[in-house]
């Protein structure tokens, strides 16, 4: 399989839809992402932030209001679905319900006029990409979910096109085949090394996948960056409670340097590291970093991710107010500082386990609580 | 099924429902929501695409956008135009014929026709006649929906079947029927009660038009039975209701809007209805039938066409309210996921009661239609009733070129239907470009226009230059296209709103142009629906009479028309054999369908 990768560019996308209900609605909002030749990027963000939208305008099935998409060094704004050279993965496979597989993966090849015996050749190559050379014959309806999004991608691979684009494509499978098939769609875009879009609304799908994050919230990009990026450095609340889970509280700068930062919390002093986060650009004035005052004396919000807290350690003390076996984890939700502050502790049957009522004893890992 | 209409053809989308439906979880009715933002292909939105400031811009945008591909513009322009001349413009010529008099606008032919008595009883006897039918009908039709989806009991089929005949038969068979058994010299009246009655009139017509419309209603109800989900019935039981309380407090309740769909989609058929009218109606007189014979008996062009605003007003009325109040409110749902498998009710007060009703209703449908091929080989109905082959001779000698016109005509307008219907479904549910509101509406609004109304209004359009078409075949083809292509454009959008779009759009990016994926793609997935418009087209060809009675000349016949005119003379013997020879025709091509589709892998019956 050839690789024909490019860059995809997308500046100042807009897209307005005009309702009844609502007048006008702005589904997405000068939009800038730009992607590397064989780079996968994630657009992640809930239902209704525009993801698919910009999605279905890099495929052409929507119209952009304003801005431009260019594929290469060609802007494709305003070409058909058809000469975009583009694959696409649907969430609902959208395979052609009458024609079998090997017929499926043929269409493309077929109105490209391929001749037959590549047509034939390339088909059971990509087939055996996905380990399915024996479903040739079978119709979509006499296969499984997880089969039929695997003939969905390589359909769309066997075109060898210059951009891939998922929409959704794990959301209609269960947990376990989610999982497998995301490590499979990752593990072959690698080995491809085709440009790839892809929407999720799943932040660990997401972080498992890309080699960027996009993630957006009513049509505005909120950061973008590497899964560790928009981990460990959100720009906002938004994105720090998106991306795993986040206990948020209020703080009061006490001193500031160049890297490092002691802040206030409910009379309690902490020694935290500041970051500029590296991300490429965050939307204008929406929590974006540096739009917020850091001196002393100012408010902020910090972050603490649930693993931060290290139970058992003897700096502090506080009641447990919930305790729940997760398997792999022992969740708490414990009242500290003023806040009900959620933590995980890992691999439970080794320790100690703590239950309602309990006072807890912990400490705190000052290095990864982030100012946002 | 979710509008009005015939429902005929509508119901053969189900057929593909475990290919393609189940794969979809978007929402077949309101297109593809992207994330909570409705897009541009959803009909409100569109709708609002012509008032808000931006939308002119937009609409600029969308058609350079489609004008980038030929084939699609062709197609819609097309399109246009065959809506324009033959559905817009001859209701246009209508209403302004209607308000025109000695050459200045005057409202002078409404006058003069409220102000004739006979005229309002007319418009009275239509109304009273179409409340009646619809009242009667949709009851009929709820009792025989309720009994094949919910009852436990035999003859479903036989049910069913008979459900069916009345659509495919020429629309006054029954009339017909009615008279050799209850005429003045009728087989029961006449010679088992020996009483001159006479069936003409109101009492004839509401059960020759209940008979012949009530099977759209029952195709339309037990479509919404079928939908709605057994749990909540059965969540009613677990709280302690029986049987007859369930009914009574979940199922009909629920059924109510679909109820009021039904009467109003019976009472626009009774409105429209010719040929029962014209052949049983005797005195008393309907807006269509006079429409006709004022326009055309009497040479009053301007009454008729104020006869026939009026007539339209009150079915546009009667279509509006189906679509757009009722519309709105139906608590089901057709998504046609197959709900689970609903626990028939054994109860035998109920069912008993039901069951013997249906049947004495089924029994007198077929009686009625096997006594028309009886009365093709009887000498003289009433007097003597020795077998003769007279009257199929007559038919094959004298009326032959009836036939062979009537098949002619029907062939050839069957494609253009099917296709016209198709494709035009085609660009009202998939594609983006000015106009397609207007078209989605037009041909919509067609379903529901009385034949005599497009008739009067072909041969006032038509007669005169610059387009002269009356006379011919050509126009006799549009009338046919025109009287079934909207049928097969409504189902057609049924089945393609079922059809997940991402599939079209998977062809799309793979490289097809529009023109490839329709032919590639949409077309293969929705054969059984364009067959099934097909078959319907051929039938509605050979059995229309309302519209193209208005255009038949001494060049073209119609077998119809020669069976109404048999009848109007009180040959119900040569009336008998047209319409026996008709049956054979339609029963022919529709066997001849069925079995090569099936060999094609299409199964047009399934639908049922």
């Amino acid at each position: 399989m050839r690789t024909n990768a490019k860059s995809v560019q997308l500046n100042q996308l807009t897209k307005t839809f005009i309702t009844s209900t609502r007048g006008e609605v702005k589904a997405v909002q000068n939009v800038d992402i730009s992607i590397g030749p064989g780079e996968f990027v994630t657009l992640l963000g809930p239902s209704g932030c525009g993801k698919t939208t910009i999605l279905r305008m890099i495929a052409g099935f929507e119209m952009p209001t304003s801005g431009a998409i260019m594929i290469g060094d060609q802007n494709v704004s305003t070409k058909t679905p058809d000469k975009r050279d583009i694959g696409m993965v649907f969430q609902n496979y959208a395979l052609f319900p009458h024609l079998n597989v090997f017929n499926n993966i043929a269409y493309g090849l077929k109105l490209k006029k391929v001749p037959h015996d590549e047509i034939n050749r390339r088909v059971h190559e990509v087939l055996k990409l996905v380990q399915m050379d024996d479903f040739a014959e079978r119709v979509p309806a006499q296969m499984s979910g997880g089969q039929q999004q695997r003939v969905a991608l390589v359909r769309a691979l066997v075109m060898e096109p210059s951009v891939l684009l998922f929409d959704e494509p794990l959301s209609n499978l269960d947990a376990k085949l989610r999982v497998h098939m995301r490590d499979e769609i990752r593990k072959i875009q690698k080995k491809v090394g085709i440009t790839t879009v892809y929407v999720t609304h799943d932040q660990s799908e997401a972080m498992a996948v890309s080699d960027s994050v996009v993630i957006l919230k009513d049509g505005i990009i909120q950061q973008v960056g590497s899964p560790q990026e928009v981990y460990q450095h959100p720009v906002n609340e938004f994105v720090a409670k998106f991306i795993g889970k986040a206990n948020i509280l209020n703080a009061t700068i006490v001193e500031i340097e160049k890297d490092r930062a002691v802040i206030d919390v409910h009379g309690v002093n902490f020694t935290v590291p500041v970051t500029v986060p590296s991300g490429k650009g965050a939307a204008d004035g929406i929590g974006a970093a540096g739009s917020k005052p850091r001196e002393k004396g100012s408010k902020v919000r910090i972050v603490i991710r649930p693993e931060s807290v290290l139970v058992g350690k003897k700096d502090f003390k506080a009641p447990v107010m919930k305790s729940v076996y997760m398997g792999t984890a022992q969740d708490y939700k414990i009242e500290f500082l003023g806040n009900a502050i959620e933590i995980s502790d890992n691999n439970p049957t080794t320790k100690r386990v703590y239950n309602e009522g309990d006072i807890m004893e912990f400490s705190l890992d000052e290095g990864s609580i982030h100012i946002i | 099924m979710t509008g009005g209409g015939p429902v005929f053809p509508g119901s053969f989308p189900s057929i593909f429902s475990d290919r393609i439906r189940s794969k979809s979880d978007r929402n077949p009715i309101d297109g593809v929501p992207i994330e909570g933002v409705p897009i541009v292909s959803d009909n409100k939105t569109t709708r609002s695409l012509s008032r808000s400031g931006n939308s002119f811009q937009d609409g600029l945008r969308q058609l350079r956008f489609t004008l980038r591909d030929p084939v699609l513009l062709v197609s819609i322009v097309s399109i246009l135009i065959v809506v324009l001349l033959f559905i817009i413009f001859p209701l246009f010529s209508i209403l302004k014929e209607s308000v025109y008099y000695q050459g200045s606008l005057s409202i002078h032919h409404f006058r003069n026709f409220f102000r004739q008595a006979y005229n309002l009883d007319i418009v009275w006897n239509t109304i009273r006649l179409g409340i009646s039918v619809s009242l009667l009908g949709t009851v009929v039709a709820f009792l025989f929906a309720y009994a094949t989806t919910y009852l436990k009991i035999p003859s479903k089929k036989f049910f069913r079947v008979l459900s069916i005949l009345p659509m495919i038969s020429p629309p006054f068979v029954i009339s017909l029927a009615a008279i050799l058994l209850f005429g003045r010299s009728g087989l029961i009246t006449k010679q088992l009660l020996g009483i001159r009655s006479d069936i003409y009139g109101f009492w004839g017509l509401m059960l020759t038009q209940t008979l012949s419309f009530f099977p759209v209603g029952y195709l339309m109800l037990t479509n919404l039975l079928q939908n709605i989900d057994p749990s909540i019935e059965e969540a009613s039981q677990a709280l302690g209701a029986s049987q007859w309380k369930v009914f009574r407090t979940v199922t009909l309740p629920l059924m109510i809007p679909g109820l009021a769909n039904a009467a109003l989609l019976i009472f626009i058929q009774s409105l429209a209805d010719f040929g029962n009218a014209i052949v049983i109606g005797g005195n008393y007189t309907t807006m269509a039938v006079q429409i006709y014979q004022q326009g055309i008996g009497a040479y009053d062009m301007a009454g008729a066409t104020a006869l026939a605003i009026v007539l339209l007003s009150i079915s546009m009325l009667a279509f509006y309210l189906q679509h757009q109040v009722i519309g709105q409110k139906s608590y089901v749902t057709v998504t046609g996921k197959a709900a689970k498998e609903r626990v028939l009710i054994r109860n035998k007060s109920a069912t008993i009661p039901i069951y013997i009703v249906c049947m004495s209703i089924s029994v007198l449908v077929i009686s009625m239609y096997a006594l028309v091929p009886y009365g093709a080989f009887v000498r003289l109905w009433g007097a003597d009733f020795s077998l003769t082959t007279k009257w199929i001779v007559y038919v094959f000698t004298i009326g032959r070129r009836y036939i062979v016109d009537s098949t002619t005509l029907a062939i050839i307008s069957t494609p253009i239907a099917g296709l016209l219907g198709i494709v035009s479904a085609f660009l009202i549910v998939r594609k983006k470009f000015p106009g397609r509101r207007f078209m989605e509406s037009s041909i919509l609004v067609a379903i529901a226009l009385p034949g005599t109304v497009l008739g009067l209004g072909y041969v006032l359009t038509y007669n005169t230059p610059p387009l002269i078409l009356t006379g011919g075949s050509v126009i006799l083809i549009i009338a046919l296209v025109i009287r079934s292509m909207p049928i097969g454009t409504r189902s057609a959008i049924a089945a393609l709103k079922q059809i997940d779009p991402s599939i079209e759009e998977a062809a799309n990016i793979c490289g097809a142009s529009s023109k490839k994926v329709f032919t590639s793609v949409t077309i293969p997935l929705i054969k059984p629906v364009f067959f099934s418009s097909m078959v319907y087209a051929f039938i509605r060809g050979m059995t229309l009479v309302s519209t193209i009675i208005f255009l038949v000349s001494a060049r073209w016949q119609m077998l119809t028309v020669a069976i109404m005119n048999q009848v109007d003379q009180g040959l119900y013997g040569a009336a008998n054999a047209y319409c026996l020879v008709l049956i054979g025709i339609v029963g022919i091509v529709m066997l001849t369908m069925s079995f090569i589709l099936k060999r094609v892998g299409v199964n047009l019956k399934e639908g049922y």
